[in-house]
């Protein structure tokens, strides 16, 4: 078990006319391995309750446990925390600050404490992973990169710390069809490598469909379903009570069975689909 | 960053909240000069009811009405001191080495303590009960008698309601690169004056640079759809005085004439005194 959360809640400025209840008790495990995909509308407490992951926001009820580490304590151990909940935020690319890319990947590493010469390794190998050439960006401004690419160098600038557990919050917003395939495909070859637990919080019920093995639906505070991409795509009733889409794959394999095609199994993924169409076709 | 009330709406919809903003802000003007001309205890006890009781009426609680005068704390009792120490008088009370505390010093720093926070209450309602959109639209109203004189009186309305319009979101801006910087392993909160700044640097440079993005992407908006700020615009809400305004005036002429009254012709105080002799 890597991440333990039990009823946690949340309210923003509590005791003003502006309080506003985010989180209504939720309770979730989350695996080392795990890809777990987080859905639901806008204003349903999912980034909240990422940012409570690495304790970007204070617990106010609840309990949270990242590995050994208890956030019900009074001093967490916030900097080892951090290095080991990475965390990507929407639009990364706006964080970006130094003169130089190499200089602003380094900025995690050298919050951690760690020495010159680790850090320097640490840069060299984020910006590959992200897939960039070290040699060609390292000098260049930051502002002056492509938007794809600075958004690969903010989350070289996280890659760099090695967590363990990789939190992007809606990785693939505002990039063209071509940026979201590459960042979906980078986020898996990070699983590979380098982070072995990843969550995203996704509107792109096709790249959930395709990528995550647990998914979590967030409505009003609250979680209402985990379970895998199957479970939950094919749970039509579910999906419509929380004005969630259907991903394509569903939608093309639940049309095909209503006109008669018999496809065994219920696809998620676009392979599974066309692995089950040929199956039908041959038979 | 919430402490910071002045400036801060706080919305609970009542009768003040409704006003004009202009007659609002007439009537802080006015109050502004009157609390100058205030001379006798009565009359500050009288002001200060006139505050407690328009904001029972804004439905404002007294604890956030009362947070506003913690920033000025600090003033008060300075200016408080130096006039305790520094006026001379005739009566003297307390005689300590070269320090000389006179009645009249006592009276001064009293007073003057007291016309401090009154003229930081009333003001802080105005901004309590009117959203700074609502502010600007009345400053725009009440200068436009200056477009005479060739003042482009809207460009300064609409450049103060952008600034005004930009703050909150650059606050916002500012909370969520702190918490991205946070997430790769800033601290902020330890450390001396210096470190504490050189900390803010990954803060400040994508905040300015967001900034910039958005005054352009803004200018480009509007050009898109052709704004021009000599043509005359009309108004999505347009201001319109009401019965309530007016009885609002009323009563705040009322009870500001009664410091002038006081002042040049009956001093409540010395009738109270001459009571008790």
């Amino acid at each position: 078990m890597s991440i333990e959360v039990k009823d946690l809640s949340y309210v923003y400025s509590p005791g003003t006319p502006y309080a506003a209840a985010a989180l209504n008790g939720i309770s979730i495990s989350i695996n080392e391995g795990d890809y777990l995909g987080i859905i639901g509308k806008t204003g349903s407490g999912k980034s909240t309750f990422i940012q409570h992951l690495n304790a970007l926001i204070k617990l106010q009820n609840g309990s949270i446990k990242v590995f050994d580490i208890d956030l019900t304590q009074k001093k967490p151990d916030l900097k080892r925390l951090r290095g080991t909940v990475g965390m990507v935020m929407q639009y990364p690319e706006y964080q970006l600050f130094d003169e130089t890319v190499e200089k602003d990947v380094a900025y995690g590493p050298k919050n951690l404490g760690l020495s010159d010469e680790e850090i320097k390794g640490r840069v060299r190998e984020a910006i590959e992973l992200v897939g960039l050439s070290y040699e060609e960006v390292k000098d260049r401004s930051p502002f002056e990169l492509s938007g794809g690419q600075k958004r690969r160098i903010a989350i070289a600038g996280v890659i760099a710390m090695r967590p363990r557990v990789l939190i992007l919050d809606e990785p693939t917003a505002g990039l063209d069809p071509r940026g979201k395939k590459d960042i979906m495909s980078l986020v898996k070859r990070l699983k590979e490598t380098s982070s072995p637990t990843i969550i995203i919080i996704s509107h792109d019920m096709d790249a959930v469909a395709e990528n995550c093995d647990k998914v979590a639906l967030f409505s009003e505070g609250l979680i209402k379903a985990v379970g895998t991409p199957r479970e939950i795509f094919y749970n039509a009733r579910l999906l419509e009570e929380n004005e969630m889409d259907v991903p394509s794959v569903v939608k093309i394999a639940n049309e095909m069975k209503k006109r008669g095609a018999v496809l065994d199994g219920e696809p998620v993924k676009r392979e599974e689909l066309i692995d089950a169409v040929r199956r039908w076709r041959s038979e | 960053m919430n402490n910071v009330v002045f400036g801060q709406y706080y919305p609970t919809d009542s009768v003040i909240h409704r006003l004009d903003a202009r007659i609002k802000l007439l009537a802080v003007i006015l109050y502004i000069v009157t609390v100058f001309f205030i001379v006798d205890y009565v009359m500050y006890a009288a002001l200060f009811l006139f505050v407690i009781l328009v904001s029972v009426v804004a439905k404002i609680p007294l604890k956030v009405l009362l947070r506003t005068v913690r920033t000025i704390v600090f003033l008060v009792l300075i200016t408080a001191v130096i006039n305790l120490f520094f006026t001379k008088g005739e009566v003297l009370w307390a005689h300590w080495k070269f320090i000389k505390i006179y009645k009249e010093g006592v009276e001064h720093a009293v007073k003057l303590a007291l016309r401090l926070i009154l003229l930081m209450l009333f003001p802080s309602l105005l901004t309590l009960t009117t959203t700074p959109m609502e502010l600007t639209d009345a400053l725009e109203s009440l200068m436009s008698p200056l477009k005479l004189i060739k003042v482009p009186v809207h460009a300064i309305a609409l450049i103060m309601s952008i600034a005004l319009r930009m703050i909150p979101i650059l606050m916002e801006e500012t909370n969520k690169i702190m918490l991205a910087q946070k997430a790769r392993g800033a601290d902020f909160d330890t450390g001396g004056a210096f470190k504490k700044a050189k900390a803010m640097i990954p803060v400040l440079v994508p905040l300015f640079v967001g900034a910039f993005r958005r005054a352009d992407e803004l200018a480009l908006a509007m050009d898109a759809r052709c704004y021009s700020s000599v043509a005359n615009r009309t108004k999505y809400k347009v201001m319109k005085l009401t019965l309530k305004d007016l009885v609002a005036s009323v009563v705040c002429l009322a009870v500001f004439s009664l410091v002038f009254l006081n002042k040049y012709l009956f001093p409540f105080d010395e009738m109270i005194l001459s009571l008790f002799k």
